[in-house]
C-alpha cells in the first residue's frame, strides 16, 4: 500500500495528475470509502485492503468532466468496465491516469457476518485465515470463505488497460462461473418462477444495484422519469420488482463486464448477477464466446451485425 | 415479571396468531426482515436489526390511499379502508421503538395521519432488550438504552428462557391472552441481564459518539459548511440508506393508471433521489451534495428544531452496515468534530 501513496503523491507533486481517486481507511475494521485525494497530507488516510471491493471505473465518469487527470486506481476487474465505459464514450481515456493495482480476492462482510460471527472489533490477516476479535470472543474465517461471490469465478487477473502496474495479484477462481445460472436452467418453470419470486420480494427499490452499475450510466434512468407509468421507488404492484430487474439486465445484456457490484450491494442479498449471467451464458452460446470490456474496440455482438448472426427466439422459429 | 422457555415461543406465536395477526422478524431467502408469522415462518429473534426496521408495521413502504374507478361516464370513488384489526409486533429493539417515537411526532400531530394513527391504535409492540449489541449500534448517543426496551410488553432472552414484563394496558391485555404459557420470572435474572447489555454498549467503538454541535439552533453554521462538498463525493445517490432507515418517513404520493381508473397511493420517498420533493417549477435541490445534506440537516438540525430538541437518528446502525460506498451518519457527525479539533 505505501508503495501506491508514494507514487500517488509523486503524481500529485509533479503535476502530472489533478487528484487522485482511490479508498479512503473507514472507521471500523471494514468500512473503507471511494475518495478523492488532492494533497499529501490527504493520502495519509489512503487505504488499499481486502474490503476496498468498490469498483472505482464509475467514478471516473465524473472525473472526467473535471480539470486535469485523475489517478484512478483500478483491480483487474474494474478495468473491464474502464473499457466499457470507454467503448461507450463515457469516460476520457486522455482525463484518466491508471494504476492497476494487485488483487488477490476482495472481501465480504456480509460473508464473515453470515458465518455468525458479530461484535467486530479488530480484523487482522495471518496465513490465509482472518483472525477477527469481536466483543464476543476470538473468530477465524478463512480469507477464502470471507471473499466476494464475484471473486470465486474471477475472470483473472489481467489488468485490460492501465498506465502502470503496481502490487502482485493472486489467483482467487475456484468456482465455474455459470454453475448458478445451470442450476436455475435446470429448473421447472414454476420453480424458476418460485425462486425467482422468493429473492426479488425482498427488493426495497433502493437503485444501489442500477446506481452502483458500470454498465447504468444513462444521465437520466427510464424508471426516473415522472412520465414513465411506474415509480423508481415503490412497486406498484407483485411483478414490479421484477420488471425492473429483468429490464436492468435487457439493458445491460453484452455490455455488462460481470463486475458484481450488484450482487456486493444488495442490502437484501438478492443474487442479481445471476440475471447477468444468464445473458452472458446465453451470448457465449448464440455468439461465441465474448467477454465485454476485454478491450474498448471490439463491437458487441449484440450491437454488430453479420449474415452467420443467430436468430434466437419465437420470431425466427416461426420463420 | 413473567418467563417462557425459547421452546415455548412457537406455542406462544401460534397462539397470538389465533387471535391477531403477528408480525416478527422471519428469514426470507437468506434476509430477515419483519413479516407475517406463519406455521413454516423461519422466525429469527437472534438478529439484531432486521434489513428493513420496522416501521412498515405502521408506515408501510406503499400503501393505498383512495381508488377511482370509471365505468362509462360514472366515476366510484373508493377511500382505502383504515386498519381495523387489532395486530402484535414482536423483537422490536430500543432504537426501533425511539424511532416510533420520531414517526408520532410526525404523523399523529395535527393534521392527524388516519392510515397511520389507526395502524398505532390497532398495534400492540413486544420489545427485546438487546443482548448482543454490534460494532455498528449507537444508540446510547441518542439517550437510548438498549438495556430497557420500553414498549407495551419488554422482554429480555436470557439463555433458554424469555423473559416478559407487560408496561402497559395494551401489554397486560395481551400477557392476559397468553398467560397460561408464562411462568413467573425473577426480577434478579433480568437485572443482571441489564447489566450485562450495558457493560457490552459501554465497550462499543460508537457509544462514545458525541452529538455536541448539532441540535435546532446550528441550522446555518451547518447548512453552509464546506465539508459537505467532501462528504458527499462517493454517495452513489441510491436510497438504501433511507429505505432500512427506522425514522425517515418522507413519502410521495402518485397515481396509478389501472387502465381503468385510478389508484392513488403513497410510497416512501428519498432525499437520495432525483425528483425528491420535485414541484410544478422544479426541484429546489437540483445537485447531489444538496441531497446528500438534506438526509443529515433533517436528522440532526431540522428536526430537532421542531420537535423539542428530538434528534431523528436512534443509532441503530443500518445505514452503517448497509451503505454502498460505508458512507453513514456516524462519518458525518465525526467529519465535523474533527474540523472542529482542527481550526
Amino acid at each position: 500500500m505505501q508503495e501506491l501513496v508514494k507514487r500517488a503523491s509523486e503524481l500529485l507533486a509533479d503535476g502530472s495528475v489533478a487528484r487522485v481517486l482511490g479508498w479512503k481507511a473507514g472507521d471500523l475494521p471494514y468500512n473503507p470509502e471511494p475518495a478523492y485525494f488532492e494533497n499529501e497530507e490527504q493520502l495519509r488516510s489512503f487505504v488499499y485492503n481486502g474490503f476496498c471491493g468498490a469498483n472505482l471505473s464509475k467514478y471516473m465518469i465524473e472525473a472526467s468532466k473535471l480539470e486535469g487527470k485523475t489517478l484512478v486506481f483500478l483491480k483487474p476487474c474494474d478495468t473491464y468496465s474502464f473499457n466499457q465505459l470507454m467503448k461507450e464514450y463515457r469516460v476520457d481515456r486522455e482525463k484518466a491516469w491508471i494504476i492497476g493495482v494487485g488483487c488477490r480476492g476482495k472481501l465480504d462482510i456480509e460473508a464473515v457476518k453470515r458465518s455468525g460471527i458479530k461484535g467486530i472489533e479488530s480484523i487482522s490477516e495471518e496465513d490465509g485465515e482472518l483472525k477477527i476479535k469481536t466483543l464476543y470472543g476470538d473468530h477465524s474465517i478463512s480469507y477464502a470463505e470471507a471473499m466476494l461471490e464475484r471473486c470465486h469465478s474471477c475472470k483473472g487477473k489481467e489488468h485490460r488497460v492501465y498506465d502502470e502496474l503496481i502490487g502482485e495479484s493472486e489467483e482467487t477462481n475456484d468456482s465455474e462461473r455459470f454453475a448458478g445460472v445451470t442450476e436455475i436452467e435446470a429448473m421447472s418453470p414454476e420453480e424458476k418462477f418460485a425462486y425467482f419470486q422468493k429473492e426479488l420480494s425482498k427488493c426495497i427499490r433502493c437503485n444501489a444495484c442500477r446506481n452502483v452499475c458500470p454498465a447504468c450510466s444513462c444521465r437520466k434512468c427510464v424508471f426516473d422519469s415522472n412520465k414513465f407509468d411506474s415509480a423508481q421507488k415503490a412497486n406498484t404492484d407483485s411483478f414490479e420488482e421484477k420488471m425492473f430487474h429483468i429490464i436492468r439486465a435487457f439493458h445491460v445484456a453484452g455490455r455488462c463486464t460481470d463486475c458484481g457490484e450488484c450482487s456486493r450491494v444488495c442490502p437484501e442479498g438478492i443474487p442479481l448477477h445471476l440475471f447477468n449471467r444468464k445473458f452472458m451464458k446465453d451470448i457465449d452460446e448464440l455468439y461465441g464466446e465474448f467477454r465485454a470490456g476485454e478491450d474498448a474496440e471490439t463491437k458487441g455482438p449484440l450491437t454488430d451485425f453479420t449474415f452467420e448472426d443467430a436468430e434466437p427466439g419465437v420470431v425466427a422459429e416461426r420463420g | 415479571m413473567y418467563k417462557i422457555k425459547t421452546e415455548n415461543l412457537t406455542a406462544l406465536f401460534q397462539k397470538i396468531a389465533g387471535h391477531q395477526e403477528l408480525y416478527l422478524p422471519v428469514r426470507n431467502a437468506g434476509q430477515v426482515n419483519y413479516a407475517n408469522w406463519s406455521d413454516e415462518a423461519e422466525v429469527d429473534l437472534n438478529v439484531l436489526n432486521t434489513v428493513k426496521s420496522p416501521k412498515d408495521a405502521f408506515f408501510p413502504q406503499s400503501e393505498n390511499l383512495y381508488t377511482c374507478k370509471r365505468d362509462g361516464k360514472k366515476i366510484t370513488i373508493e377511500p382505502e379502508q383504515l386498519k381495523s384489526q387489532n395486530f402484535v409486533i414482536f423483537g422490536m429493539r430500543s432504537c426501533d421503538l425511539k424511532g416510533v417515537e420520531v414517526l408520532d411526532k410526525v404523523f399523529l400531530e395535527d393534521p392527524l395521519d388516519t392510515f397511520y394513527a389507526a395502524r398505532r391504535d390497532h398495534g400492540t409492540i413486544v420489545a427485546m432488550a438487546c443482548n448482543e449489541p454490534e460494532e455498528t449500534c449507537f444508540c446510547k448517543a441518542f439517550g437510548i438504552d438498549a438495556a430497557e426496551p420500553n414498549a407495551d410488553v419488554a422482554t429480555w432472552m436470557a439463555g433458554a428462557e424469555l423473559y416478559w414484563e407487560p408496561l402497559t394496558e395494551k401489554g397486560e391485555a395481551l400477557t392476559e391472552m397468553v398467560r397460561e404459557l408464562l411462568d413467573d420470572g425473577s426480577e434478579e435474572a433480568v437485572e443482571e441481564m441489564k447489566t450485562n447489555i450495558r457493560r457490552i454498549i459501554a465497550k462499543l467503538p460508537y457509544s462514545d459518539l458525541s452529538m455536541d454541535g448539532w441540535n435546532g439552533e446550528v441550522l446555518d453554521e451547518k447548512f453552509n459548511s464546506e465539508l459537505w462538498d467532501e462528504l458527499y463525493k462517493p454517495c452513489l445517490a441510491c436510497g438504501t440508506c433511507t429505505f432500512v432507515c427506522p425514522t425517515c418517513q418522507c413519502y410521495d404520493i402518485k397515481d396509478y393508471d389501472t387502465g381503468n381508473g385510478v389508484q392513488r397511493y403513497r410510497c416512501w420517498d428519498s432525499c437520495m433521489y432525483s425528483d425528491f420533493t420535485m414541484m410544478a417549477h422544479g426541484n429546489n435541490r437540483t445537485n447531489q451534495m444538496q441531497r446528500f445534506r438534506q438526509r443529515f440537516m433533517h436528522k440532526l438540525v431540522y428536526f430537532p428544531a421542531n420537535n423539542d430538541g428530538m434528534y431523528s437518528c436512534v443509532g441503530c446502525g443500518r445505514c452503517v452496515a448497509k451503505c454502498p460506498s460505508s458512507l453513514n451518519i456516524v462519518k458525518v457527525v465525526k467529519a465535523f468534530q474533527n474540523q472542529g479539533g482542527e481550526q
